[in-house]
């Protein structure tokens, strides 16, 4: 078998099925991570000192103990004490769990350049707090974060691969099994990566456009 | 047997594995710097030969965009299995392959930290030691690096907890790191919670290397000069 055809029928086609699981990951995970980012963030933020304590050990423990080893506790500890999860469920949870921890990171940094004078200003227009912190702050805060999300997730995007150590067969699941079967790993992987970088690529243009359009003019800088 | 018992048997164990992730991440700091600080320097100066700035700028630049575009578990993949066996290294120890992985992927990372904060120190400063009769190596060794370092350090420090993080991952090409001997511990023992004992290990090495990183920061840092330690609220 040649290599032309060994790319087009059999590397292709597997790598297509494990791309549309990694995608899955992606899709099911981000938009959640991005909620609890916020709700951290605002919960470190503004909450009282419980909860801005617990938000606190939250980012720590998952800032400081790697994805890898978060994906082992959710999928082959917690079942010791009766919570079984399947690897696609333990990998969604993790990767929403550590990209909420980062994002939460951009946010709050991000909530801490609005100018504290605009709640001031807010809560004596009568607003209550939390109005004041949906309406006037995040607003505010989110369009500053975008950057940061971004990065967060084509970080989310790489670290999907991780998955596959929990025996989900996602892209880089499916080229590993291809190339131990057929012993071709330095092409295989080579279009692995390929194909990652194709989905960085989009993603940081796709996040160039969406802060562009969601820039206000002359509200830019600090 | 229960957990404690299995901890005391087990400590020496997994404190060597402690060992191999600080040398494993220790690669990666240390390969990252030697080749991320001249790639910085090659990203922004000129050597005025410009069929020679062309290529290195774009070598660097495809370098860059490789290591930093790829998922750490595909490139230790593809080195483990792929590139290195058809060099004729395939008899490699795991640990080194994941040390040279993890130190080219801090050296793309880290060559965008050096490169902004070379870019950072104002131009003029350049102008003015070139004035002066300092060549161009020396004016870069003597009054940009200095002050770039000082400024980079805060986002280099930052890379101490990336790598150490990222470490783990060697599991999956088999070095004896800390995660994969929690994880030999738990199939031979049935204690999953070891694993806990593992990411608190993690979370010691992290928030103590950071101290180190928050002190040495403060130490070098010139007084009135940006770039000293009290930037450095990205951690805790």
């Amino acid at each position: 078998m040649d290599n032309l055809t060994f790319i087009a029928e059999i590397l292709l086609p597997a790598l297509l099925t494990g791309l549309v699981v990694t995608i899955q990951l992606i899709v099911v995970s981000a938009p959640f991570g991005i909620l609890a980012g916020i709700g951290v963030a605002v919960g470190r933020t503004y909450g009282g000192k419980i909860p801005s304590f617990l938000c606190k050990v939250f980012v720590m423990f998952v800032k400081g103990c790697p994805l890898l080893l978060l994906l082992f506790i959710l999928y082959f500890t917690l079942p010791s004490i009766g919570i079984t999860f399947t690897a696609f469920q333990a990998s969604v949870i993790g990767f929403i769990m550590c990209n909420a921890a980062y994002n939460s990171e951009y946010i709050r940094g991000a909530i801490k350049s609005v100018k504290e004078g605009q709640i001031i200003a807010a809560r004596s227009l009568g607003m209550t707090k939390y109005q004041s912190i949906f309406y006037i702050v995040l607003p505010q805060a989110l369009r500053r974060a975008i950057p940061g999300l971004s990065n967060e997730f084509i970080y989310l995007i790489k670290y999907s691969s991780l998955a596959f150590m929990l025996t989900l067969v996602e892209l880089t699941g499916a080229g590993k099994l291809i190339a131990t079967k057929y012993f071709t790993y330095t092409e295989t992987f080579i279009f692995v990566g390929a194909i990652y970088l194709v989905l960085v690529t989009i993603t940081t243009i796709g996040a160039g456009m969406i802060e562009k359009k969601y820039a206000i003019p002359g509200a830019q800088g600090r | 047997m229960d957990f404690i018992s299995i901890l005391i048997d087990w400590a020496p164990y997994l404190l060597t594995g402690v060992f191999i992730t600080l040398g494993l991440t220790a690669a990666g700091l240390g390969i990252g710097i030697i080749m991320g600080l001249p790639m910085a320097i090659g990203q922004v100066y000129s050597t005025g030969n410009w069929w020679l700035d062309k290529i290195i700028k774009s070598f660097i630049a495809v370098f860059v965009w490789f290591f930093r575009g790829l998922p750490i578990l595909v490139l230790l993949f593809l080195f483990y299995f792929g590139i290195f066996p058809a060099i004729g290294m395939g008899s490699l120890a795991p640990f080194f392959v994941g040390a040279i992985v993890l130190g080219l992927r801090g050296a793309a990372y880290q060559s965008q930290i050096f490169r902004g904060a070379i870019q950072s120190i104002n131009e003029g400063q350049m102008t003015a030691a070139r004035s002066l009769g300092m060549t161009k190596l020396s004016a870069i060794k003597n009054i940009i690096l200095p002050q770039s370092f000082r400024i980079a350090l805060p986002g280099w420090s930052n890379e101490y907890p990336n790598i150490l993080t990222d470490s783990a991952v060697c599991y999956a090409i088999g070095v004896a790191e800390l995660l994969t001997r929690s994880s030999q511990i738990v199939s031979q023992t049935y204690e999953a919670s070891i694993y806990f004992v593992c990411a608190g290990i993690f979370i010691i090495l992290n928030y103590a290397g950071m101290k180190g990183l928050l002190a040495l920061e403060n130490r070098i840092a010139v007084p009135g000069f940006s770039g000293s330690g009290e930037d450095n609220q990205v951690f805790l």
